[in-house]
């Protein structure tokens, strides 16, 4: 009798020192799932989602306070890569955000820019380079398309156009569409 | 002569319909009015270009620089003018422009002075790298890889077999054969020079056997150096795709090249007849790769035969050259009809990777909707890779992309076997030609999101570290202004004067 409780009482201590250890040893600092969702999104920083960037809807999205519907730049291929991730049901995309259109760059007219600087503060990627009353532009790699510089501008001379492919970035068209449209012709 | 002592998996007995094209010897095509020299004609960086509108050029002269490692020069193919550097339309299967130097011949086809070697092995293997990047030599089979990168083992391998792919797999195509059979000689002293710049044990010659001309003059011409040693022509079995670089090792030598991996690290390194004879004409001439030989052939076209060609010429000059039945802007193929893609507009110019341009094909099945996949497996019995493409395709049109690359999607050569004998007539190789582009796309953006956040990230901290400081300054300012109204305070109580400056002196400190 004696010797199974001291018998357990030893285990029941080691275990749970080893247990212990390992809590501290393995620790992970942050969130991992944040991350998770983090990647998944777009990260163009265009606040659509009603939250101040990717980072805090990812969060938002970790703690459960929102659908994972709510990113237009996203659009359906982030919807169904999250819905796998959390392992939940795809939705479609929520209007109130917006809606999922192609690829976008913001181009400054140079000749209309006055140097207000408004659009460099507004750019959450710093991909606008200028300075007080000098000439603005948009380095055209680092731009997102988050559409966050056009509001700001007093003189309404930042305009947003589709990215067009180069035979670099051109993709090959979905032969099921194709087939489609010549089964329609 | 050495017999094949393997064979791949799958693969294809197809009508060869060479005939057609090898009647004629090689004619030269006439110097067209204006050329049209894309920068890019090769993997890799575009060219720059270091002319300007309004240059006179000469021929062979250096008309743009190679820019980063993987890049190769471009030259001008005749001497003329240049009247413009602009985007046109470029022979690419999306059909988009891309920058190009045009040049308005003049007729003279002056050369600029050459500098031939007399001895190529007074130089090193480096020199002689450099000079094949200087003449803009790329592979010449088709893929247009920069040929200098694969003159280079690097310091971690040996290279045992410089193979040379004489196979010519591909129906209709001829170019590789009309070249070994006219210009056998300088094939081989090209890989002298390649084989001396790799350091290479052996040399094979690999050739299809229903080239009994090709394989003859290439022995003749070997058999007249009997110096060399360990150069082995190889008469391969007729069987497409067999000319493929990886199917080609397994026939000749048995080895399989892994899985994301490249030949060098088996120790082989595999180049295009045609590569070899411009490695010749680069080093042992100083001519820079400025023309290529191009089959033109199809049930379409009147004097089918092998043209050399200076790059540039629009390919509807080519064509009227040889008559064709082609009504202008009636698209055509560039390649063969297995791996080829279709092109539409008369002023797309010949490039270096334009090995045959295809007007009517033979026995083509009109183009019918694509019925269901019946799962019969044909396709996965003539894939030459050993893939499934009936998987493939389901889960590509299904877009689960992450799950046609476990089924090994970029192992694919899109040889178009499976293409030619589904009975369902599925276009599968465009399935995973889709996919691949779709994939490169999706870690493209991946790439562009990571950077994105990295920079969001930091424009944060910037922020944060930016209101701190102003604060900070306001907390000084703030301090100081109270050290200030104290001081003044104690002034009006006629307090001693050192008083003063005691109480303004913690605001120093913090300054």
């Amino acid at each position: 009798m004696l010797t199974a409780i001291i018998a357990i009482t030893l285990l029941a201590l080691v275990l749970g020192l080893l247990l212990g250890f390992a809590s501290i040893r393995f620790k992970v600092e942050g969130d991992p799932i944040v991350d998770q969702i983090d990647k998944i999104l777009p990260q163009t920083q265009c606040g659509q989602c009603s939250f101040a960037g990717c980072r805090p809807y990812a969060e938002a999205i970790a703690a459960g306070e929102v659908d994972i519907n709510r990113c237009p730049p996203g659009g359906e291929a982030t919807i169904q890569a999250l819905a796998d991730l959390l392992d939940v049901e795809p939705k479609p995309l929520d209007e109130e955000c917006g809606v999922e259109k192609p690829k976008m760059l913001a181009v400054i007219d140079e000749d209309r820019c006055i140097g207000c600087t408004l659009c460099i503060q507004a750019c959450p990627v710093d991909a606008i380079l200028g300075a007080a009353k000098h000439m603005h532009t948009v380095i055209a790699d680092e731009c997102t398309g988050c559409e966050l510089c056009v509001e700001p501008c007093p003189v309404d001379c930042i305009d947003m156009v589709e990215t067009q492919p180069n035979p670099h970035t051109w993709r090959w068209p979905d032969p099921t569409h194709v087939n489609l449209q010549r089964g329609h012709n | 002569m050495r017999s094949p002592v393997s064979d791949f998996p799958g693969g294809l007995h197809l009508p060869g319909h060479k005939k057609r094209s090898t009647q004629t010897p090689i004619h030269k095509t006439p110097i067209s009015k204006q050329l049209i020299l894309p920068l890019q004609q090769h993997i890799g960086e575009a060219a720059v270009p270091i002319v300007d509108v309004g240059d006179l050029v000469l021929k062979g002269q250096r008309i743009a620089r190679a820019e980063g490692h993987v890049s190769v020069c471009l030259h001008a193919p005749t001497s003329g003018k240049i009247i413009a550097i602009e985007e046109r339309p470029i022979p690419h299967p999306s059909g988009l422009s891309a920058p190009c130097v045009i040049i308005e011949t003049d007729g003279e086809d002056n050369w600029l002075e050459r500098h031939p070697v007399a001895d190529f092995r007074q130089l090193s293997a480096h020199e002689i790298r450099q000079i094949v990047r200087d003449a803009g030599i790329v592979g010449l089979g088709g893929a247009g890889f920069p040929s200098f990168i694969k003159l280079n083992p690097g310091v971690h391998h040996s290279v045992d077999t410089l193979l040379i792919n004489g196979a010519e797999c591909e129906p209709y195509i001829t170019c590789d054969t009309m070249i070994m059979r006219e210009r056998a000689e300088g094939i081989l002293d090209g890989i002298e020079i390649m084989r001396y710049a790799l350091n290479a044990g052996e040399v094979i010659i690999a050739i299809e056997d229903n080239k009994p001309a090709s394989i003859s003059a290439m022995q003749l011409a070997l058999a007249a150096r009997p110096q060399w040693q360990n150069v082995d022509i190889v008469v391969i079995p007729t069987r497409y795709p067999t000319g493929g670089e990886k199917q080609l090792i397994q026939v000749v030598t048995g080895k399989q090249v892994p899985s994301n991996g490249l030949p060098i690290d088996i120790g082989i390194v595999c180049h295009n007849p045609g590569t070899a004879y411009a490695v010749c004409r680069a080093v042992k001439y100083g001519e820079p790769l400025i023309s290529r030989i191009v089959t033109v052939t199809g049930t379409d076209v009147k004097h089918c035969g092998n043209f050399e060609t200076l790059f540039g010429t629009p390919i509807s000059d080519l064509l009227n050259f040889c008559e064709t039945k082609r009504q202008p802007d009636e698209p055509f193929i560039q390649g063969g009809p297995m791996m080829g893609y279709s092109l539409a507009g008369d002023q797309l110019p010949i490039t270096k990777t334009a090995n045959c341009i295809l007007v009517g094909v033979e026995d083509v099945a009109p183009a019918n909707e694509p019925l269901p996949c019946i799962r019969c497996g044909d396709c996965a019995d003539v894939c030459p890779a050993s893939l499934l493409p009936q998987q493939i395709y389901w889960y590509s049109r299904a877009k689960e992309f992450d799950t046609t690359r476990d089924y090994k999607l970029f192992d694919c050569i899109e040889c178009g076997c499976c293409d030619y004998v589904c009975p369902s007539k599925i276009p599968l190789v465009s399935y995973f030609r889709f996919a691949k582009t779709e994939i490169m796309n999706q870690e493209r953006e991946q790439r562009k999101s990571d950077l994105a956040r990295e920079r969001h990230e930091s424009r944060l901290e910037r922020l944060e570290r930016e209101r701190l400081e102003k604060e900070q300054r306001q907390a000084q300012r703030k301090a100081a202004l109270e050290a200030s109204k104290k001081a003044a305070a104690n002034k009006e109580k006629a307090a001693p004067a050192d008083n003063a400056t005691e109480t303004e002196s913690p605001a120093e400190e913090k300054n």
